[in-house]
C-alpha cells in the first residue's frame, strides 16, 4: 500500500482554524436546536435566557469574540487511517494548532498545573484520543470542553442487574446534581459499556457525533429517546431558570464489557457545545 | 416580559434597594462591580486569616464570579460571562463579612451559602451563564485592582451599564432555583 505524506505545516493550520471557528461560531445545527427551543419554551425566564443565548451567538460570530470565556481544554479524537504516514508527533502539531489559536484568538489561558496551579500559558496540553483506522485520510473531531459541565460529569460502575433503568437514574440523577450549574440546556454524551476510561471515551465520542443525531442502534436510539423525555421533565430549563428545555440532545455509544461490569460515564457539555471536524 | 422593562438598578448597592428585591427579578444593573474567582478568593481569605486589610473597601460592593478572556485591541474587555457559583461557597462567609452586598455568578449553591447570605442580608444574582461576548458588550470599563499575577483570575473594576441579572435569592430566604423546578417539574426524580 502506498503511504501518503501529510505536512506538519498543513496539520498545524488546519487545527488552528478548526479551534478559532468552534470557539467563535457554533454548528448550524447546534443553533438550530437552540432556536427551536426558545420558540417553544414555555417558562418566561427559561425563554429569556434562550434569548440572551441567541444574542451571544449572535455577537459572537459577528465580532470574533469567544463564545463562552471558558474556551475550555481542547479534546481531539483523532483517527489516523493506516496508509498516511507522519513524519513528526502528532499530538505536538496538535499543541501547535491550540497553542497559535490561543494567541491569534485572544483565548483565554484555561490550563494550569492541578497541584500548582501554574498556567501552561498557551491552553496546552490537549487531550489526544488516537485510534488507528483504515483508509489514507487523517480524521480529526474537536470538543472544546468548560469546565461547568466538565465538573459535573460523572462515571460510575453499576452492576449489571441494575441495566437500563440503573443507566436512567444515574443520568438523571447527574443533571438534577448539575442544576444551572452546567449551562443547560445540554447535550449529554453517554457512554455504555466498556471499563472505566472505556465509558468516559465512549460519551465524548457520542457528543462528538452531529449535534442531536440518533444512535444507528436501535436499542440505543430508543434509550437516547427515553433519557432525552425524562430529562425534560425535571424542570431545570434553561440557564437553570425552570422549564421544559434542560436538554438539547442525548448521544450514546457503548462497547462490550466485562460480564460482571456496566460502567457508565454521563459527560455534559454546555448549550456552547463548541466543536467540529476536519480531514486530511 | 421583555429584559428593556426589568428594574435598572445603580451600583454600589445599599440595603433599602436590597430589600426592595425579590427572587425572580430581573435587574439590570449599571454602575461598578469588583470581579473574583477561584484564585483571588483563596487570596482574599488568606489576606483575612492573616488580619491584613484589601486595599479598598468592599463596603456595599458586588462581586462578580468571571474570569475574561484577553480583550482584542481596541475592546474594554474580551468575553466575560458568569463562572459557577458553588466553587465560591467556602469563601462566601469571609467576603460577606468584608461588606459585600451582592455576588453575581450561575447557578444553585449549598444550602450552608444560603444561609450565610440571609445572615448577612446580601443577595445572590445569577446571570446567563456561557453568554460570555453579550455580556462583555454591557461592559464599559475595566482596570486590573489587584494581583495581576493572577491574569483572567485577578480583580479587575468593572463599570457595567444595564447589565442583566436575576435575583436567585432574596433577603426573605426565597430561592428562585428551588421554586422554578418545583414549577416546571412533572413527576420524576
Amino acid at each position: 500500500m502506498n503511504q501518503r505524506g501529510l505536512s506538519r505545516e498543513k496539520l498545524v493550520k488546519a487545527v488552528k482554524e478548526l479551534i478559532l471557528r468552534a470557539n467563535f461560531e457554533l454548528e448550524p445545527e447546534v443553533i438550530r436546536l437552540l432556536k427551536k427551543a426558545e420558540r417553544e419554551e414555555i417558562s418566561p425566564e427559561g425563554k429569556i435566557a434562550l434569548k440572551i443565548i441567541l444574542e451571544d451567538i449572535r455577537v459572537a460570530s459577528e465580532k470574533k469574540l469567544p463564545i463562552c470565556q471558558d474556551t475550555g481544554l481542547s479534546v481531539f479524537l483523532a483517527e489516523l487511517g493506516r496508509g498516511v504516514s507522519l513524519d513528526f508527533d502528532l499530538a505536538d502539531a496538535l499543541n501547535q494548532g491550540l497553542r497559535e489559536a490561543t494567541q491569534e484568538g485572544y483565548l483565554r489561558r484555561s490550563v494550569a498545573d492541578p497541584l500548582t496551579h501554574k498556567n501552561t500559558g498557551d491552553n496546552t496540553p490537549g487531550i489526544v484520543h488516537l485510534n488507528l483506522v483504515s483508509g489514507n485520510r487523517l480524521r480529526i473531531r474537536l470538543l472544546v470542553k468548560g469546565a461547568g459541565s466538565e465538573n459535573k460529569s460523572r462515571v460510575r460502575m453499576l452492576t449489571p442487574a441494575e441495566g437500563k433503568e440503573g443507566i436512567k437514574k444515574f443520568v438523571l440523577e447527574t443533571v438534577s446534581r448539575a442544576g444551572g450549574q452546567a449551562c443547560p440546556p445540554l447535550f449529554i454524551g453517554l457512554g455504555i459499556g466498556g471499563d472505566l476510561e472505556m465509558c468516559a471515551i465512549l460519551a465524548k465520542q457520542a457528543l462528538a457525533r452531529k449535534a442531536g443525531s440518533r444512535s444507528k442502534d436501535r436499542e440505543l436510539a430508543r434509550l437516547e429517546r427515553e433519557i432525552l423525555k425524562e430529562v425534560n421533565r425535571l424542570g431545570i430549563g434553561p440557564g437553570g431558570l425552570g422549564g421544559k428545555f434542560t436538554c438539547l440532545g442525548v448521544q450514546a455509544e457503548k462497547s462490550a464489557g466485562h460480564i460482571a461490569s456496566l460502567a457508565v460515564a454521563v459527560n455534559l457539555q454546555c448549550w456552547a457545545h463548541r466543536g467540529g471536524e476536519i480531514v486530511l | 416580559m421583555k429584559l428593556e422593562q426589568a428594574r435598572r438598578i445603580q451600583t454600589p448597592l445599599t440595603a433599602g434597594v436590597c430589600h426592595s428585591l425579590k427572587a425572580g427579578d430581573w435587574v439590570l444593573l449599571s454602575g461598578r462591580v469588583y470581579t473574583a474567582r477561584d484564585q483571588a478568593h483563596r487570596r482574599m481569605a488568606d489576606a483575612i486569616d492573616q488580619g491584613k486589610r484589601l486595599p479598598f473597601s468592599l463596603q456595599g460592593e458586588l462581586i462578580y464570579y468571571t474570569g475574561p478572556t484577553p480583550a482584542r485591541p481596541g475592546r474594554v474587555i474580551g468575553s466575560a460571562g458568569p463562572t459557577t457559583s458553588s466553587r465560591m461557597d467556602q469563601y462566601l462567609e469571609k467576603i460577606l463579612g468584608l461588606g459585600v452586598l451582592a455576588t453575581i455568578g450561575k447557578g444553585e449553591r449549598s444550602k450552608e451559602a444560603r444561609e450565610v447570605f440571609q445572615k448577612f442580608n446580601a443577595l445572590y444574582l445569577t446571570a446567563i451563564g456561557g453568554a460570555g461576548a453579550y455580556l462583555s458588550e454591557r461592559i464599559k470599563k475595566s482596570r486590573v485592582r489587584l494581583w495581576p499575577d493572577l491574569g483572567p483570575e485577578a480583580v479587575y473594576e468593572l463599570e457595567v451599564e444595564d447589565f442583566p441579572v436575576l435575583v436567585a435569592y432574596d433577603l426573605s430566604g426565597n430561592d428562585y432555583f428551588e421554586r422554578c423546578r418545583d414549577k416546571y417539574r412533572k413527576g420524576v426524580e
